[in-house]
């Protein structure tokens, strides 16, 4: 197949996540409203410490948060969702490559995930009063942009874990997930963490991710003042997806020999 | 002869069985290997409807997946029209599909969703699989108005005809059915034998048949392999198979079932 068409066969995975959603709508409202309030409590928090600076510091954490982890999440959890449906060994078996397939993921990950966030910014503008006058919006969005790329390689090699072992996988992706929540400043500056859990937060892209943010957002520092730690980050993503791809066939070939990809008959 | 369109060469596949326990203490155990297919050679030629028969466990399942590349064997290898199934997964995958017992579909979506799905991965545009599947599913006798019904709703053996317009839908030189009857009633059965022979008489497909239902492989298939505990004890038409039964008046394909795999099951109480 050539690539147009191989593009196009990835837009199955787009249009089959996307009615999935709107089979699964009910819960799609309750994560969203979940969501939400998880972001206003947050908000409020600001509020009460009485620093109109501080409601920005936190619902930027809060966003920026949202977005990074709906799109591992999604990314990670799209193995998991087939095995458990029992549908992988078609999917599988389809003429695509892996490559393609978990392009279609990214995809749609990216678009859910700005969805979920975009709604979820527009409350919070509602709820608090947040001035961007000093902000440099144009930095704050390609930092974001970025980041992602270090999301979805995290993803895809989160995706590794439910190709080993359909439990157990998913869990560890959970895991994963929270101690990232833990260690990456998303609500509080990491200096306050103890010593030894610094070294964790140093390894997350995440960490870089919310500094930037916060310098573009609430500093209003320039895409040219910050150029180098964008760059590093831009590496660090485009290093990190071809080879959480390649982990991810190593796993499937490993899955392949044990027999892990079936689940009966 | 036509040509060779499916060749397995000396196909040996063991799993590891924990006998018992897991976890840690398992760990340091040695595992035991268990041999699920044991050198299998064969080949199927073009337009062939090849039938597997052999008791629960003895292998079939394990075959059809080193076949589609969903296992990979410890040894040994299978070419589809010549192109090794590892190698040229992309290629090969391309022109092959299957049916299995259980059907795996996501439950939620309908069944066109599901089905569109599967064909866009396959490179069929909407109007494509739409077509494909409403003409399917009129040889199939199964009602167009189920077609926009979530999965969930339907009852197994009509699920289990959704899989088998999966299959059929991208029009595979190479199908492999693994009992791709079991548990419909037996008109709906008969509309699936009647659909496969259809097919491979209008597309001249080449097919893999692995079932329980020892008329319905006497009635389709080309040539029949014995399966048992991963080997072929005897590969070859119901007619020639039927004679090697003994004692036996108007021998039916359960008298060889029986024979066959029985005398392998005495040599091992002995
Ligand atoms: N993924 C796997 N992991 C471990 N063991 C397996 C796996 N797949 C098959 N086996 C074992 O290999 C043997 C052959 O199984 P297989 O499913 O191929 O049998 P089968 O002939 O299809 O049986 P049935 O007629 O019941 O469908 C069985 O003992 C089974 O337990
Ligand atoms: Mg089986």
């Amino acid at each position: 197949m050539d690539i147009a068409s191989e593009v196009r066969a990835s837009y199955a995975f787009v249009a089959r996540n996307f009615n999935l959603v709107k089979r699964y709508l009910s819960w799609e409202v309750v994560f969203i409203v979940f969501t939400l309030v998880n972001v206003l409590t947050i908000g409020f928090i600001g509020v009460a410490t009485g620093d109109k600076r501080m409601v920005l510091y936190l619902v930027i954490g809060a966003l920026v948060w949202r977005f990074l982890s709906v799109i591992f999440h999604e990314v990670s959890e799209s193995i998991q969702w087939e095995r458990w449906e029992g549908t992988i060994e078609y999917t599988f078996m389809a003429p695509i490559r892996r490559t393609m397939m978990l392009f279609g993921t990214v995809i749609y990950a990216v678009l859910y995930g700005t969805i979920n966030t975009g709604i979820t910014l527009i409350v919070a503008l509602l709820f608090f009063d947040l001035t961007l006058s000093g902000a440099n919006i144009l930095t704050g969005l390609l930092v974001l942009i970025i980041s992602s790329f270090s999301f979805i390689g995290l993803g895809i090699l989160a995706a590794i874990l439910p190709l080993m072992s359909t439990e157990r996988g998913s869990q560890a992706a959970h895991i994963i997930q929270a101690i990232v929540l833990l260690v990456s400043g998303v609500y509080y500056p990491i200096s306050v963490l103890p010593e030894w859990i610094r070294p964790l937060s140093v390894l997350s892209p995440a960490t870089y991710t919310l500094r930037m943010m916060r310098d573009a957002l609430l500093n209003g520092r320039s895409i040219g003042e910050m150029w180098f730690d964008i760059l590093i980050l831009g590496i660090v993503g485009f290093a990190l997806i071809p080879l959480a791809i390649f982990f991810f066939n190593l796993a499937e070939r490993h899955a392949k020999k044990l027999g892990k990809l079936k689940r009966s008959g | 002869m036509n040509e060779v369109v499916l060749e397995c060469k000396n196909l040996t596949k063991a799993f590891n069985t924990h006998s018992n326990g897991s976890g840690i203490r398992n760990f340091f155990v040695r595992k035991k290997k268990m041999f699920a297919l044991k050198n299998i050679s064969f080949s199927v030629r073009k337009g062939e409807i090849f039938g597997i028969i052999g008791p629960n466990g003895s292998g079939k399942s394990t075959l059809v997946r080193i076949i589609v590349n969903l296992l990979i064997p410890d040894s040994g290898y299978c070419m589809v029209k010549g192109m090794d199934v590892q190698k040229n997964e992309i290629e090969v995958r391309r022109l092959m599909n299957r049916v299995s017992v259980e059907a795996s579909f996501f439950k939620k979506l309908s069944v066109m969703e599901n089905l569109l799905y599967i064909g866009r991965l396959y490179n069929m545009k909407s109007d494509e699989t739409r077509k494909r599947v409403e003409e399917i599913m009129k040889k199939l006798v199964f009602p167009v108005t189920y077609l926009e019904e979530s999965v969930e709703n339907l009852s197994r053996g009509m699920q289990q005809k959704v899989a088998v317009a999966r299959a059929f839908m991208t029009q595979p030189e190479l199908l492999l059915l693994d009992e791709p009857t079991t548990g419909l009633d037996p008109v709906s059965k008969r509309h699936v034998q009647e659909f496969i022979v259809y097919v491979r008489k209008r597309f001249e497909t080449t097919i893999l048949l692995c079932s329980h239902d020892m008329a319905e492989v006497e009635k389709i298939c080309d040539r029949v392999a014995i399966i048992m505990k991963g080997e072929f004890v005897k590969v070859d038409t119901p007619e020639r198979l039927k004679i090697l039964v003994r004692g036996v008046e108007n021998p039916t394909m359960e008298d060889v079932f029986i024979q066959l795999t029985g005398r392998e099951w005495e040599k091992e109480v002995n």
